[in-house]
């Protein structure tokens, strides 16, 4: 009897949770019955929940940013924007039903996906899809592989060459440690590619230590380590807020040498009640920057304030290019709304090589035909507080 | 020859053949919808995890509904399962063309593999009980993530390169092909997972649970399970069956491991996907199913597999929701006084249907 | 040097694992089941600091008394919704219902403070202790939450030796029935357990994230976990067991990152537990389980 009730329940529960789900679907048909004409119907995944959620998070604003801003001014070429951002949580298999989620709703072109495993997953569906996809950033090489998939930010080993070169190139430390998150695809990444270009630029790796998503919090023992070794330049290839507790372990050791960290350290100046005389000094290769001095970035940057109440970080910077990239290939290709996913896939995959964008993340973007993206980064300085650019 | 009663017939096999046919029936229907188009993506996408996690909750129902063992590491051998599975067709891909046959190969080798886990953990676990057995299982699994994510093996033209937490020193060839990448895992594994291969896994491995549980070795687990210390007196080798029953169990999970990767293009060691958190998802499915009811642990796993992401419509309340619905389900079904106040509704309810017919 | 450098550091990472170990143990002695929103209390205690200390400027003593209160009302709360209602349930329905608070308290945070990260104010300013001329600094977190462990250590180990109401706890972990005929009023006293369980949580979150500052909705979830394993370690349902297993995995953490291998470490950590649980089935300090025939 029990059982029999209980499966009862959880019919029940489920024909709940459909009526809920149903409910939400009738509400966005009739909104987009409500705008009227066609629209280009673009589609986000990233982690809105779970770990990895502040990037997801950035991504979906930054982008909404674009999508209003776009809207606001006539659309592209004339026909409006409908946006829709999905939840993955940071997982390969959330993010694909993330992705068949948005078919249904009738995507056109996906921006996305956030991070770097589920993209990666995703992928291998639009390709099969013909579906146009940028990722704002997903860095790892791997996520390019298919021909409709183009990225806004470095790829992974992109970044790790360039900080090493910049190292050796302006002379900033001779015994180099590095810290980095081994099971982080981005930061394991970098690392390897780093380590490689160090040795060809002659630099000395003294020591390079790790640490796991399980235990990101003590960092003690790594820093100890890279102490002893006497490293006097440390190379920090990972995100900010793990970041802010290694300058802050660092400093109560009375270790102070010259921290180094790539594009995912940025943000680390908006972490709230961060103290950040202790990011003094610390320099970065990074394409953003929330403190940059220029008209688009102060705009972007006043704006999101405005509307979110925080500091965009780099995430929130790349998506909102993403979108105008994306505007900028359709205008170029001349597209309308009508044609079919693969058609459009096809023209913008193919107009992507054309077109040149000025966005807050890079002046003059190119891409590649194999998608990857060439701009230059900055490299930054922390000064009194806020980024100053370094010569 | 003897009539077969529906009535007559032993509650178990009668039991099963719900089971089955609930399958079977379901798959049917499904394929009919999708072939008329009646299905949507999302759905559609996810039939494969359904089925995925369908029988590792079948696996892990073994365990803990039939041997009475609490496991939260299953999620160790899924992913186990998961990367030797997806390891033998990345090395088979080029040289076996028949997607079916690399398949099965893969999954040969993936149940083998979650087996041989399953049993070497087993030998010195049983002797553990409970809570303690629970948090070596829990062990087990955040080793084997924690292992996987700093293993690396390559292959090119010399060969095969091998190397534990570090690339940076390995010889390999600019064309090598990455067999595992660290924590990148295995990535562009071939798409050869389907539905119906996950329901023909379904049915197998209920098919071996079955017969397994209405085995006299079945019998001698469960007997293991009620009262450790008369099954050992009766000499009933205790050692023997649990090893048995956990190294099945581990090598269903497997199974499912090897279905997860072959779903995605990617496997990569995550907290999320073979984290202590999958296991214990398992483990609701299992619970919420009820223990030792196999059907229970598939409805429960389709269900719950379903449930988030029919809620993607309440955007930012939707884990908050399915916390509260998760919560719910357990008060409503295992709190005495849901209980009661269920039974008066069913007693209610049966003299209604009483009554009418009288009248 | 750095050996000893090391030791110091597992030695700190040890006792807030011990900490958070010791409300894992005690609800487990009485209530026989794996509180899983362990964790996620600590989260919220965290939150209420950062809030009323960084946020309004209150006073560090002010912020953490407010914290312990707010969680030991919070521990009671969960305990009357979501576990009361099961304590006739087999022990499976109870963990998983824990599991259900513990994400319930995850995304209700995450829509109330955000995914974003926050730097955590250290809340102890005590000067940092430096030996055998600078080459051993032990920071005044440290001291503190080596201090506090021991204190809250001790302070358990009496109260539920010689209070009526500890005397009440560990008769109703002895026997729930028994005690009952006795007239010792079980749910008060599991009630009682939960209060205390989950102030202790308020206590170890503020000195975790002190000594590592940062917070966001899923701080707890790990040194939870970590700390669920520290008190199988030492043997589940024992305070001192509690306190030995945290401290000792806060080492072996530490000294297997430094020298063994910094990637592994977890595995070490779960590696040497397996080994220890394989020698004592029960943990280092457990009771040997009477099997009744």
């Amino acid at each position: 009897m029990k059982k029999k009730l209980l499966s009862v329940l959880l019919v029940a529960a489920l024909a709940v949770a459909s009526v809920v789900g149903c409910g939400s679907t009738a509400a966005e048909s009739s909104e987009a019955g409500a705008s009227g004409e066609a629209a280009f119907k673009i589609g986000a995944i990233g982690p809105t929940t779970g770990g990895a959620a502040l990037y997801g998070q950035a991504v979906m604003n930054g982008a909404q940013l674009a999508v209003d801003e776009i809207n606001a001014a006539g659309g592209i070429n004339g026909y409006q924007i409908e946006y829709k951002f999905e939840d993955d949580q940071h997982d390969a298999e959330k993010s694909v039903n993330a992705y068949n989620s948005l078919k249904d709703w009738g995507m056109q072109i996906l921006m996305g996906t956030t991070t770097t495993t589920p993209c990666i997953a995703v992928t291998d569906k639009t390709a099969q899809d013909g579906m146009f996809q940028i990722t704002p950033s997903a860095s790892s090489t791997d996520v390019i592989i298919n021909d409709n998939v183009f990225q806004v930010c470095f790829t992974d080993p992109n970044q790790g060459t360039a900080s090493a070169q910049y190292i050796a190139e302006n002379k900033l430390g001779t015994k180099i440690g590095i810290i980095y998150d081994s099971s982080d695809v981005y930061s394991s990444g970098i690392e390897a590619t780093f380590v490689k270009e160090a040795e060809a630029q002659n630099l000395e790796v003294v020591a390079i230590e790790a640490f796991t998503a399980d235990s990101k919090t003590d960092f003690s023992t790594q820093l100890q380590k890279c102490q002893s070794e006497g490293a006097d330049l440390l190379f920090l290839p990972f995100y900010y807020q793990e970041a802010s507790i290694v300058l802050n372990q660092a400093n109560q050791m009375g270790y102070a040498p010259t921290f180094f960290g790539v594009d995912g350290m940025d943000g680390i100046l908006s972490v709230e009640n961060f103290d950040t005389t202790l990011a003094e000094g610390v320099m970065l290769l990074t394409p953003f920057a929330a403190d940059a001095k220029d008209d688009a970035t102060q705009a972007f940057v006043e704006k999101y304030e405005a509307q979110f109440g925080e500091t965009p970080s780099q995430f929130a910077a790349d998506a909102y290019d993403a979108i105008y990239i994306i505007k900028a290939v359709i205008e170029a290709q001349n597209l309308t709304p009508d044609m079919s996913v693969q058609d459009l896939g096809t023209a913008m995959a193919e107009g992507m090589t054309t077109i040149s964008v000025d966005g807050l993340t890079g002046e003059a973007m190119t891409w590649s035909a194999d998608g990857a993206v060439s701009k230059a980064p900055k490299a930054m300085v922390i000064k009194d507080g806020a980024y100053a650019a370094m010569d | 020859m003897a009539k077969f009663s529906w009535k007559t017939m032993k509650k178990q096999t009668r039991d099963e053949i719900i089971t089955f046919s609930m399958v079977v029936v379901v798959y049917v229907v499904l394929q009919l919808l999708i072939s008329g188009g009646a299905i949507s993506s999302l759905i559609q996408g996810l039939l494969v995890p359904i089925c995925t996690y369908s029988l590792v909750a079948i696996g892990l129902n073994l365990c803990v509904g039939y041997l009475g063992e609490l496991s939260i590491g299953h999620a160790g051998f899924m992913c186990v399962g998961a990367f030797s599975g997806a390891f033998m067709t990345k090395l088979l891909e080029d040289t076996i063309t028949n997607e079916v046959l690399l398949f099965v190969i893969a999954l040969a080798v993936g149940i083998l593999v979650a087996a041989v886990f399953g049993f070497l953990i087993a030998i010195p676990v049983l002797r553990l009980r409970g809570d303690y057995l629970a948090i070596v299982t829990l062990a087990f699994g955040e080793i084997i993530k924690n292992i996987i994510n700093v293993l690396f093996v390559a292959k090119d033209s010399n060969g095969f390169h091998f190397a534990i937490s570090d690339a940076n020193n390995m010889d390999v060839e600019e064309d090598c092909v990455w067999l595992i990448n660290g924590a990148k895992g295995i990535s562009r594994i071939p798409h050869l997972s389907s539905f119906t291969i996950g329901v023909i896994l379904v049915i197998l491995a209920l098919i071996v649970v079955y017969n397994l549980v209405n085995s006299r070795t079945g019998r001698a687990v469960m007997a293991i399970r009620d009262n450790r210390i008369a099954a050992e007196a009766v000499g009933i080798n205790v050692t023997k069956f649990k090893l048995l029953a956990f190294t099945i169990s581990a090598a269903i999970a497997g199974a499912g491991g090897v279905l997860y990767a072959h779903n995605l293009s990617t496997v990569t060691a995550t907290p999320t996907n073979f984290g202590y958190n999958m296991s214990i998802m398992i483990l609701v499915f299992v619970v919420l199913g009820g223990m030792g009811s196999f059907r229970g642990s598939i409805i429960a796993a389709a269900i719950l597999t379903l449930l988030p992401e029919v809620l993607r419509g309440l955007y930012d309340y939707r884990m908050l929701i399915y916390s509260i619905v998760l919560i719910a389900m357990m008060l409503f079904n295992w709190s005495p006084k849901a209980i009661e106040w269920r039974q008066k509704l069913v007693a209610k309810f049966k003299k209604e249907k009483k009554t009418k017919e009288v009248a | 040097m750095s050996f000893l450098t090391y030791l110091i550091n597992g030695i700190s990472l040890g006792s807030v694992y011990a900490i958070i170990a010791l409300g894992y143990t005690m609800v487990y002695g009485i209530a026989k089941m794996l509180n899983f929103a362990h964790g996620d209390v600590i989260m919220i205690g965290c939150y209420v600091v950062f809030l009323t200390m960084s946020g309004q400027g209150w006073s560090p003593l002010v912020s953490v008394t407010l914290s312990v209160l707010i969680c030991t009302v919070l521990g009671i709360v969960i305990e009357k919704i979501a576990y009361k209602p099961l304590r006739k349930a087999t022990s499976l329905a109870v963990l998983i219902t824990a599991i259900g608070v513990s994400y319930f308290l995850q995304n209700i945070a995450l829509l109330i403070f955000g995914a974003n990260t926050k730097a955590f104010t250290n809340v102890v300013t005590l000067p940092a202790l430096t030996l055998a001329g600078g080459s051993l600094v032990i920071s005044g977190t440290t001291i503190v939450t080596v201090l506090v462990c021991i204190v809250i250590m001790v302070a358990l180990s009496l109260f539920v030796k010689y209070t009526k109401a500890g005397q009440a706890m560990r008769a109703v972990s002895e026997d729930k029935d028994a005690a009952q005929l006795m007239g010792i009023n079980v749910n008060g006293t599991i009630s009682l357990t939960f209060a205390i369980g989950s102030g202790l949580a308020a206590i170890a979150g503020v000195l975790f994230c002190s000594a590592y500052p940062t917070l966001s909705p899923y701080t707890g979830s790990m040194p939870g976990i970590k700390a669920f394993t520290a008190a199988v370690f030492g043997g589940i349902g024992s305070i001192p067991g509690a306190f030995i297993g945290g401290i000792l995995l806060g080492v072996i953490e530490i000294l297997g990152r430094a020298y063994i291998s910094s990637q592994l470490s977890d595995a070490i950590v779960f590696a040497v537990l397996i080994i220890v649980l394989l020698v004592k089935p029960t943990g280092l300090l457990g009771k040997k389980i009477h099997e009744k025939v």
